[in-house]
């Protein structure tokens, strides 16, 4: 959509990224460009090879062709590096469940290389605090809810200082609360710095927090920039309330607008939705020709496009997930 | 600095786990159960059921070498299979194999630590059963001095040495199937599949020891030394099947650790 920032601005950067499973093509010449600083939502259908695309980021699988630079270090040859910089929640949370939350954070901290064994419980338990777990950290996992479970996991990413926090689906199985504060967190760690991708199918849940977009369709990258860009790049819509419909129609119609009359229960005025396509007037020229037309115009409004319909138009309509 | 905060906290967590103690406790038991047995029945058997047995009326430190004899075919490969066989492939059924790699431990590094954890139970397991076979068998039988095969006669103390001795020997004859289940381990995410696999192998590789038409592949089995620790009870101890055992299990942790490592080295993370 626009330049892409220099690498060196990046956290992530892929080239001709490519999977395949089988015959499968699951990620397909990505390009992925993720500003340092970012909160990036990654979008898809199930399916999309979002998933897959993360585990090549993270060396756990390794890409048919392309390559990876991960926080300015090329992967997976720097994994040992750079992993260490990195929290991830991949594909949810998973530990042992006869362990407690906090010896299985404190496991795999003692699995990563470059921690430091002296402050491993102090920041294991900071780490608990911030997602809420404090109380419940010395019980057992197989005793967590879904929530509990999902939060483990971010805790898990948060027990070092990060460069970079890659989430899978962070809020899934999380209760209104728990979204909420996910959200809060992930904003409150932007600030400090951090990185943030957040991959997700949940819209809203991208569009209340993220700065930068991708999306994923079918292996390929469909479209990615600054959300404002991302909504922009959509057409806009007018509404009109007014109670001389039929005029009204009539003047959309010579400027080149195909209006819709929504039915409107019980009301006198009618509303008219248009379309504003690339060649259409600007909104204030609508008004003023409206007005001199002698339509009373009673209500008057742009909006972008949502997130939503954004998404359906890129990658598709309908129920089944497109293979 | 903390390459060893993961192998103590695996080793650690192997003491944890009641499936270990379950194990541990079972082995444990095998000795107990011989010495009741013979100290219930009247007189001391002749010339049936396992070697040894005969001796441990006259004295109870044989009732370890027997309880290790009873269970080195059977009890012990099955316990080897289960925690090799869970190495990888119980993190990756779990789904903590991607938290592990990514938090992150190099794979060769796992793969070590996950041998050595294993390796360390092969020797508790031989430990617990010789360490039971003692107890019990100075609590029902009279101790001494020990007559060895080779006719001579040592103090107590010295005999208990000698039967650590064969205990090492157990362990050390594990260890290539110990290796063996490690790298079926890399092969699945399904860890009962690589404990089962792991298993049959052990039974597998005893029968093929019994034909004597493929006496050609009998060297090269890795149970072909598993019984062949009466040397060790001989005055002087004659170290060459002690050696040619350590030889060939050494072979199999070279060659299996080389294809676990290939394997694992390259392998997608799915899970």
């Amino acid at each position: 959509m626009t330049a892409l920032p220099e690498p060196g601005d990046l956290a992530i950067h892929t080239t001709g990224l490519g999977k395949s499973f089988g015959k499968r093509r699951a990620v397909n010449d990505l390009d992925l460009a993720v500003p340092r600083g970012s909160i990036f939502g990654f979008l898809g259908p199930n399916g999309a090879g979002k998933t897959t695309t993360i585990r090549m980021l993270l060396g756990l699988a390794t890409p048919d062709s392309g390559s990876i630079s991960l926080l300015s270090e090329p992967m997976p040859a720097a994994a040992s590096r750079v992993l260490p910089r990195v929290g991830s929640l991949i594909e949810g949370p998973a530990f042992y469940p006869f362990l407690s939350g906090r010896s299985n954070l404190i496991r795999l901290d003692s699995a990563n290389h470059e921690s430091d064994a002296s402050t491993r419980g102090r920041r294991v338990d900071a780490a608990l605090d911030k997602v809420g777990l404090g109380k419940a950290a010395r019980l057992a996992v197989h005793a967590y809810s879904l929530g509990m479970k999902q939060r483990l996991g971010i805790a898990n990413a948060l027990v070092n200082v990060r460069e970079l926090l890659v989430l899978d689906e962070p809020t899934n199985g999380l209760d209104p609360q728990g979204t909420r504060e996910v959200r809060h967190l992930i904003r409150v760690l932007a600030t400090e710095g951090t990185t943030v991708v957040v991959s997700s199918h949940l819209l809203s849940e991208i569009e209340q927090t993220c700065s930068h977009v991708a999306v994923m369709s079918v292996g390929n990258l469909v479209a990615q920039g600054t959300l404002e860009e991302f909504r922009a790049d959509g057409r806009r819509v007018v509404s009109l309330r007014t109670p001389d419909t039929g005029v009204a129609l009539a003047v959309l119609a010579r400027l080149g607008l195909e209006a819709r009359q929504d039915p409107v229960p019980g009301g006198q005025d009618g509303v008219l939705d248009a379309a504003l396509g690339p060649e259409a007037p600007e909104p204030e020229r609508l008004v003023e020709e409206l007005v001199a037309a002698g339509v009373r115009v009673r209500g008057f409004t742009v909006q972008a496009a949502s997130l939503e319909e954004r998404f359906v138009a890129l990658t598709g309509e309908g129920f089944d997930l497109v293979q | 600095m903390s390459s060893s905060g993961l192998l103590a906290n695996e080793v650690a967590l192997l003491f944890r786990r009641r499936r270990t103690w379950a194990m541990l406790l079972a082995l444990g038991a095998v000795p107990v159960l011989i010495a009741v047995a013979v100290r219930l029945t009247s007189g001391p058997p002749t010339g049936r059921g396992p070697a040894f047995l005969d001796r441990v009326a006259g004295n109870g430190l044989f009732v370890a070498i027997t309880g290790l004899l009873v269970c080195i075919p059977l009890f012990l490969p099955l316990t080897i299979a289960v925690v090799s066989g869970d190495t990888i492939a119980g993190e990756a059924g779990t789904g903590t194999l991607r938290y592990l790699l990514t938090a992150p431990v190099s794979r060769p590094r796992l793969l070590l630590v996950k041998f050595a954890v294993a390796a360390l139970f092969a020797l508790a397991a031989a430990a617990m059963v010789a360490l039971c076979g003692l107890g019990i068998g100075a609590l029902l039988f009279p101790t001494g001095p020990v007559t060895l095969l080779s006719g001579t006669t040592i103090s107590a103390p010295a005999a208990v040495l000698r039967v650590g001795l064969v205990a090492l020997y157990v362990a050390v004859s594990l260890l290539g199937l110990t290796m063996l289940g490690l790298f079926i381990s890399t092969l699945t995410d399904v860890p009962v599949g690589a404990m089962a696999a792991t298993a049959v192998l052990a039974v597998t590789a005893q029968i093929l020891g019994q034909l004597p038409q493929l006496d050609w592949l009998h060297p090269w089995l890795f149970t072909q030394h598993w019984l062949g620790f009466a040397d060790l009870l001989r005055d002087p101890i004659r170290w060459s099947e002690f050696g040619q055992n350590a030889l060939l299990q050494g072979g199999y942790l070279l060659v299996f650790g080389a294809l676990a490592y290939g394997r694992f080295a390259s392998k997608d993370v799915l899970s």
